[in-house]
């Protein structure tokens, strides 16, 4: 097809000669990491809170989780991030949002994706903390408030526990897409892996070198996580334990 | 200890608990028996307040349960509760399935809250298991550490939720006789059960509920001998024929 592989492009320098396509493709992988990593923070912090909440005998809590699922699971990844980007520093009071608007662009476009990624992952997240809840016997509930522990011991050491054991293998999936969707990011200009793929592209003319090395390192990260995610759920099994009951 | 007053429960239309009332002294043991959905296990669960009621009022050691004044968890710390699907906590070790709430809810010492479940798990004789999962011991093991559990807290009075039903027949007499240990001691017991043996053996009375009405509470002897009402003679017959 007369495509002239280069791998060696990745050594050249880039056009400002600061350092190589590698460097500019690491940076993106870095970028990568940290926006997924903060983003799945947030996501695991707000997911498990408002689990909790749709679990609770209080309809304006229950109520409150409800409506911050449905809101974020319904609305478009994409569409979201440019509400967060576009829209929402123009609809805050103008000390926050002008402060906002002075900060580094680059720190402008990573709290941006890293807070819709972490709240639109969250949803989900919320959802399977429900599920895993629910999925206890009633009675582990009553046994816990027998024994006298208040509602929210009763959470601590008796229902949150089994609860995310048993979400572990679903919450890897949200894990591996908090990965993979950061890469929307590079929409709003964030240069995270993709976005130095194509920009790579851009300079070079060489996509498929670029693309290659974009694909094979989101693959390798999701087989680390899935790596990880695999020890933890070995490591916190508990014996003898086979799942759901009565 | 516990009073049970004209409590009625309802969901919507259907009434689950309808003008309950009976009287528990101390040292007495209640065996409360009936048709399965006749509200036996509601009315257990109403006396520490798991179960909320509408009407009527319940009242433990001097405590309304209803009273939305009333701190719960400190009163069902008092209450002992043992379950039909035993509900140890599955993630803990049986050493911290005994401990766990005496120190989370009495404040004991750790070295404290684990000597005294020890201490428990030896009379109920499961010294050896100590270390194990609930998930590694048969459901009459599971059963007698979830009654050691309960003692753990040193309760006023023990409340059994239809202890033996969810187990194998063997595995039955094993729990069936920690429990008249218990009685024997002169532990406060209210017990939801169709163990018949059990209630000759060492109830002081028997209430027989149905459709959610207390139909008959009677001292031992006057109900195996001729319950009042047809209702729990034909219960009995039924249950008593093999």
């Amino acid at each position: 097809m007369g495509y002239h592989w280069n791998w060696g492009v990745f050594l050249a320098r880039v056009p400002s000669g600061e350092t190589s396509y590698l460097g500019w493709m690491l940076s993106g992988l870095e970028t990568t990491l940290a926006l997924s990593l903060s983003a799945s923070i947030i996501a695991l912090v707000m997911g498990s809170v408002m689990g909790v909440l749709r679990t609770v005998p209080n309809r304006w809590l229950s109520g409150i989780a409800a409506l911050y699922v449905e809101v974020f699971r319904n609305i478009p990844l994409l569409v979201q991030l440019f509400i967060w980007y576009f829209v929402l520093p123009e609809l805050l009071p103008s000390g926050i949002g002008n402060a906002y608007k002075q900060m580094h662009p680059l720190l402008q476009q990573f709290a941006a994706a890293m807070v819709c990624l972490g709240l639109f992952t969250g949803a989900r997240v919320c959802e399977q903390v429900r599920s895993g809840i629910n999925s206890l016997p009633r009675g582990q509930k009553y046994a816990g408030l027998a024994l006298g522990f208040t509602l929210p011991q009763t959470y601590r050491y008796v229902l949150l526990p089994m609860a995310f054991r048993i979400i572990v293998p679903p919450l890897t999936s949200e894990f591996l897409n908090i990965f993979k969707n950061s890469a929307v990011a590079s929409t709003i200009g964030l240069l995270e892996l993709a976005a130095q793929g194509r920009q790579l592209v851009d300079y070079t003319a060489q996509p498929y070198e670029s693309f290659i090395a974009v694909t094979l390192t989101f693959m390798l990260l999701n087989a680390v996580i899935m790596g990880l995610m695999h020890r933890l759920e070995a490591k916190t099994r508990v014996p003898g334990y086979i799942g759901g009951g009565t | 200890m516990i009073s049970i007053r004209n409590v009625s429960k309802h969901y919507g239309s259907f009434q689950v608990l309808a003008d309950c009332r009976a009287e528990v002294e101390k040292g007495e043991v209640i065996v409360v028996c009936g048709p399965s959905g006749s509200g036996k296990s509601t009315l257990i669960k109403c006396v520490n307040g798991l179960e909320p009621f509408q009407d009527g009022e319940i009242v433990v050691n001097g405590i309304s349960v209803g009273d939305p004044k009333t701190d719960l968890s400190k009163l069902r710390a008092q209450v002992g509760m043992v379950f039909q699907n035993f509900e140890l906590f599955p993630h803990m070790s049986i050493t911290d399935n005994l401990a766990i709430a005496q120190i989370k809810v009495l404040g004991r010492s750790r070295e404290e809250a684990v000597g005294r479940g020890l201490k428990l798990l030896e009379r109920v004789g499961l010294s050896a298991q100590a270390e194990k999962f609930p998930g590694q011991l048969s459901g009459g093991q599971q059963q007698r550490v979830a009654i050691a559990r309960a003692l753990s807290m040193d309760p006023i009075c023990m409340l059994f939720d239809e202890p033996t039903s969810a187990l194998d027949p063997e595995m039955v007499k094993e729990v069936l006789d920690v429990m008249v240990g218990l009685a024997e001691e002169g532990m406060t017991m209210m017990v939801v059960t169709h163990e018949m043996g059990f209630a000759r053996r060492v109830a002081n009375r028997v209430i027989f509920m149905d459709q959610g009405r207390i139909v008959e509470d009677a001292a031992k002897e006057a109900f195996f001998g001729t319950p009042r009402s047809e209702r729990a003679q034909q219960f009995l017959s039924k249950i008593l024929q093999h």
